[in-house]
């Protein structure tokens, strides 16, 4: 007998004993539906977290003020020097010129200012470079490096990092924070909601443990007992994942203009949409893994020579 | 097949330390063909015996024989084909619940690999040969006491054993459905399956005529040939 026809019979058991079991087959499905949407939520919540914390991190860089002698030439060095650093992400030159527009349109409203400004006759600002850190945790080498070119005869003016360090270094701590509080409570709400679909099928298995001997006795190989069991944990898995899917569209449609006025850039149905294929293999593969792993598992214990 | 089917070597169980042999030292050889009653009280070891023979239990001493191989000794796999080749019925039936009577008795086709087309046409037959032709789609809940033992039994024999081993079929049933079933078991005696029968029924036994083994606290205390239900 070919094994296609084995798997043909253990494929139509589990859908039948799927149906026939509806009332079981209902709980577990419910069920895994419940995890399934905590793991769609775990996307979508980590993804939002990691929207707000690169909103964040973009906020912060360190600035290198060069003195206003400075010849491009320094600066260019400079600038070449900090681009080679493998901490930095990017530098942005701001001129001379462009330092004062800024400056003048900060203190648009200020007279005095303005006044001082203007007797002064001409540009009292230097050049300046911003920095920007690949990760917030290393603004403080940076730093340090421009304070080494600066010792070094640089035409460095100063550094403005002393004066953002604790935002910085608070910042860096509540990114680091939330990551793994993140983290955590994914794992958290994963293994719990895991547990408690692995119990579903288990307990929906306890009461086919007289079946499971009866197929022994009858000479039913190990897969033979343990396939439509397998089979009947997928399709819970796919069923649940098919609802979890369907619900997270209207949904995260819903929540749409709400995610995005909440995390400034993050909007979910985009997201979601998006992402489509992320959520599906995700989802479906959860299910399918948990589904037939309960099931093997659960099957394990009753199955005897 | 050999001169002896069924052969226990001194077989002694004993079920957990401290307990008493459930059944002690006995010796016994089945023949090919023989329709054997083993009688005896609750507790008198008559099911631990059969339990061996399709290996849910181990011997703690001596051996049990299936033709000449030793059934304690065989791989998982031999063990299958073993279950396979032995056909079994028990008290409380055994059916498959969430399959109807058809799936029940074609499981026991399949897990012999048989083919879909031996499969349609072997179940009807053998519904008919246990007068159920009429319920090949009932469920097991659907079926009196008597009809249920007899689709196990119409599940035992499908495959065609050399071996039915019937554990007090007739416990759960009235003395009418224990006279069918039992007409049953010489029929298909007949047809030349050896039938290893316990029982509490001393009308099913005497109805029967063949060789009685008796047995109390675990040892055989009396072996006939042509026997009565004696105690």
């Amino acid at each position: 007998m070919t094994m296609w026809v084995n798997v043909k019979r253990v494929a139509r058991y589990g859908l039948i004993s799927f149906i026939r079991n509806g009332f079981t087959s209902l709980s577990a499905v419910l069920n895994m539906t419940i995890t399934l949407f905590v793991v769609g939520m775990l996307i979508l919540s980590g993804a939002a977290l990691n929207s707000v914390l690169v909103l964040l991190t973009d906020q912060v860089d360190v600035t290198v003020y060069f003195t206003p002698a400075a010849t491009m030439n320094q600066i260019a060095q400079v600038q070449q020097q900090l681009t080679a650093l493998p901490q930095v992400a990017t530098t942005t030159y701001i001129s001379r010129e462009q330092a004062l527009a800024s400056f003048e349109a900060r203190h648009a409203g200020d007279q005095l200012t303005m006044q001082a400004l203007q007797e002064l006759g001409s540009n009292p600002l230097g050049a300046a470079l911003e920095v920007r850190a690949k990760d917030t945790s290393q603004y403080e080498v940076i730093a340090k490096y421009i304070e080494s070119l600066q010792s070094a005869g640089a035409a460095i003016d100063k550094v403005n990092y002393q004066q953002n360090q604790m935002a910085i270094t608070r910042l860096s701590g509540i990114i680091d924070t939330s990551r793994k509080l993140g983290i955590g409570i994914a794992l958290f709400l994963a293994i719990s909601s895991l547990l408690i679909t692995f119990n579903t099928i288990r307990l929906a298995i306890y009461t086919s443990r007289d079946e499971i001997g009866v197929m022994n006795l009858v000479g039913a190989g190990r897969w033979y007992v343990r396939g439509p069991f397998i089979v009947a944990g997928i399709i819970y898995g796919l069923i649940s994942g098919l609802v979890v899917l369907v619900v997270l569209y209207p949904l995260t449609l819903s929540w749409a203009s709400g995610s995005q006025t909440f995390f400034g850039t993050f909007n979910v149905f985009t997201y979601f949409t998006s992402h489509f294929l992320l959520f599906f293999s995700a989802i479906f593969g959860c299910g399918i893994a948990l589904g037939a792993l309960s099931s093997y598992l659960a099957v394990r214990r009753y199955l005897k020579m | 097949m050999p001169s002896v089917v069924i052969y226990f070597d001194k077989v002694t169980k004993i079920y957990f330390d401290g307990a008493p042999p459930a059944v002690e030292d006995v010796t016994l050889s089945i023949e090919p063909g023989e329709f054997v009653s083993i009688v005896g009280h609750s507790g008198a070891g008559k099911t631990t015996l059969l339990k061996m023979l399709f290996a849910e239990v181990s011997p703690t001493e001596g051996a049990v024989f299936y033709g000449s191989r030793e059934i304690h000794k065989l791989s998982d796999n031999e063990l299958l084909q073993l279950r396979r080749a032995i056909g079994t019925v028990f008290q409380d039936f055994r059916l498959l619940p969430t399959k109807n009577i058809y799936e029940n008795i074609a499981f026991a086709l399949e897990v012999a690999g048989k083919s879909d087309e031996d499969i349609r046409a072997d179940v009807p037959h053998v519904l008919d040969l246990v007068g159920l032709a009429e319920k090949i789609w009932s469920f097991p809940h659907e079926l009196s006491g008597g009809e249920q033992q007899r689709v196990a039994i119409a599940r035992a024999i499908v495959n065609q054993p050399d071996v039915l081993l019937a554990d007090e079929p007739t416990g759960n049933l009235d003395p009418i459905n224990a006279h069918d079933i039992v007409e049953i078991l010489k029929r298909i005696n007949d047809l030349g399956t050896t039938v290893l029968l316990t029982t509490h029924n001393k009308t099913v036994v005497d109805s029967i005529g063949r060789r009685v083994i008796t047995m109390d606290q675990g040892r055989v205390v009396r072996d006939n040939p042509q026997g009565k239900y004696v105690l």
